[in-house]
């Protein structure tokens, strides 16, 4: 059995004023799989990603993560094996110090604090900000809160990264340096994301929503090739991929 | 309050936080033996009669030991205690209005009792914010409130306190938010009533959304309601000679009037 696994089967969701985020959403993700979900504002991706860590409960169908439904009881294992990464680091980042902040989760599973103190150098030198340990995060820049954002959830030592936006807020330079950061993850990798160009880059496979339902689960390209499905659920062309003719590929 | 005001003032909240991280040794001692001596503080400076002063002067060796032993600043702390300042100015000044014997002679003018009892009101809250806030400065709030846990808070309590505190700084920072987008729009116009009640409103409910947001991503890293500081937590012979050294000293000075003693040991080494 393998923890990597994600599956959503019938996952339907309705807020308590009737809205309905979520109709019916189904999709397995597997081991080492970098996924993209996209969709125009109020597709339901934020609620999609609520669900995989077990913030909240569908109102019918489940989650399965590595094989086990998420419920009550096994929400702190899935906890642990889902890492997610907020849109804004300002949600995230709430400990004095970058080290604490990072330490926040190791701490929280139990761990000794020489464990701790080894996960936390490994995290921040692996997104390249242990110079800023002893900083407090809000000195730090948005790129570096990003990565101190996703230093704090590595150092848990998730089998599946989820990510919501994580391009959004960064200047060109910071966002390449991300990029180049995410790609070396061998994770299985779940992005939201309305960086379509980071989705072409990162992502083989994307699934997009469109008011709560999965319009289009396949290869990225070819999704952002199919430019009558693109219309329908309110998408452009990432970018790059603009100038090429119909059916072409853009730049990458 | 303006922006960059209220911008200072939270800088300087969050700096209280970072001093927590220090190395001195009162920043090692477990934090049990730093709330209970605080408590102990505490209760012995709120227990004076209220026309007491004198008594209550010798007290600040405790804040202004800490400091100098733990190497904080001085000016942030006291900018801290400042802010009490006019909360208990408010408090006394019925006091001083309706107590109006003459309680002590000075130089011919008679001294009321309210305005001597304001000045106690005053000295305490000075006293007690000192030590609150040298006590968050060494200790740091997630450490408190674990502290406070072991001690025999219920758990829920002191989670909320905690909570209280996080959110606190969330409102400070959507109050900035806010406190800027008037003022750069309002051509210097001051606000009305009626929309400081609107602005009120709706930090609320900012704020409300934030904080949630914040929990979920403490839940998101398997926070449970524990806390785990990483701090030492061993309650050894450091931490005893620190409760029982601060403790019996306040309780001299609660007891036994110092500054009169100081005070006739002086005048009588003049004679």
């Amino acid at each position: 059995m393998s923890h990597h696994l994600v599956e959503a089967r019938g996952l339907t969701h309705v807020y308590e004023d009737d809205t309905v985020a979520l109709r019916d959403v189904s999709f397995r993700i597997t081991h080492g799989e970098s996924v993209a979900i996209i969709g125009a504002n109020g597709a339901g991706k934020s609620t999609l990603l609520m669900h995989l860590n077990g913030h909240l409960t569908p109102s019918s169908g489940e989650v399965r993560i590595g094989e086990t439904p998420l419920t009550k009881e096994t929400l702190p294992a899935i906890r642990r094996t889902v890492g997610l990464v907020f849109q804004d680091p300002d949600d995230q980042l709430f400990m004095p110090t970058v080290y604490d902040d990072v330490a926040f989760g190791p701490r929280n599973q139990g761990l000794p604090e020489a464990e701790v103190d080894r996960r936390v150098r490994e995290a921040l030198e692996c997104v390249g900000v242990w110079t800023v340990r002893a900083k407090p995060p809000y000195r730090l820049s948005g790129g570096e809160k990003k990565r101190v954002a996703i230093a704090g959830v590595l150092a848990m030592a998730p089998d599946i990264l989820v990510m919501d936006e994580p391009t959004s807020g960064l200047d060109p330079r910071a966002r390449r340096h991300l990029i180049g950061l995410l790609a070396e993850f061998s994770h299985t990798r779940i992005f939201t994301s309305h960086d379509l160009d980071m989705v072409l880059e990162l992502c083989p496979r994307t699934i997009v929503l469109f008011e709560g339902a999965v319009m289009a689960d396949g290869p990225t390209r070819e999704i952002f090739t199919d430019d009558a499905l693109l219309a329908r659920c309110e998408l452009e062309r990432p970018l790059t991929m603009q100038a090429a003719p119909a059916g072409g590929h853009g730049r990458n | 309050m303006s922006t960059p005001a209220v911008l200072a003032s939270l800088l300087d909240f969050r700096r209280l936080d970072l001093l927590a991280t220090g190395e001195s040794a009162l920043h090692r001692l477990d934090a049990r033996a730093k709330v209970v001596t605080t408590l102990v503080f505490v209760v012995c400076v709120m227990s004076f009669g209220r026309h007491t002063v004198a008594p209550l002067l010798p007290f600040f060796v405790f804040p202004i030991a800490i400091i100098g032993a733990a190497g904080l600043p001085a000016r942030l702390i006291w900018r801290k205690i400042v802010l009490v300042l006019p909360i208990a100015l408010l408090i006394g000044l019925p006091n001083a209005l309706f107590d109006r014997e003459a309680l002590l002679d000075v130089g011919g003018v008679g001294v009321s009792g309210g305005w001597i009892s304001m000045l106690s009101i005053v000295l305490r809250a000075m006293l007690a914010a000192a030590a609150s806030i040298v006590l968050v400065a060494i200790t740091g709030f997630p450490a408190i409130c674990g502290a406070l846990e072991r001690i025999g808070m219920p758990r829920p309590l002191a989670v909320q306190l905690l909570f209280l505190y996080r959110y606190l700084a969330v409102l400070g920072e959507e109050a900035m938010r806010m406190a800027t987008a008037h003022e750069l729009r309002s051509s210097g116009q001051p606000m009305s009533i009626r929309l400081y009640g609107a602005l009120i409103g709706r930090l609320l409910l900012r704020t409300w959304d934030r904080a949630e947001r914040i929990y979920l991503a403490m839940c998101a890293r398997g926070f449970t309601g524990d806390f785990r500081t990483g701090q030492s937590s061993r309650f050894g012979w450091p931490e005893i000679a620190y409760v029982a050294g601060w403790c019996g000293l306040f309780l001299l000075l609660r007891m036994q009037d110092v500054t009169h003693w100081l005070g006739a040991a002086t005048l009588g080494a003049l004679r």
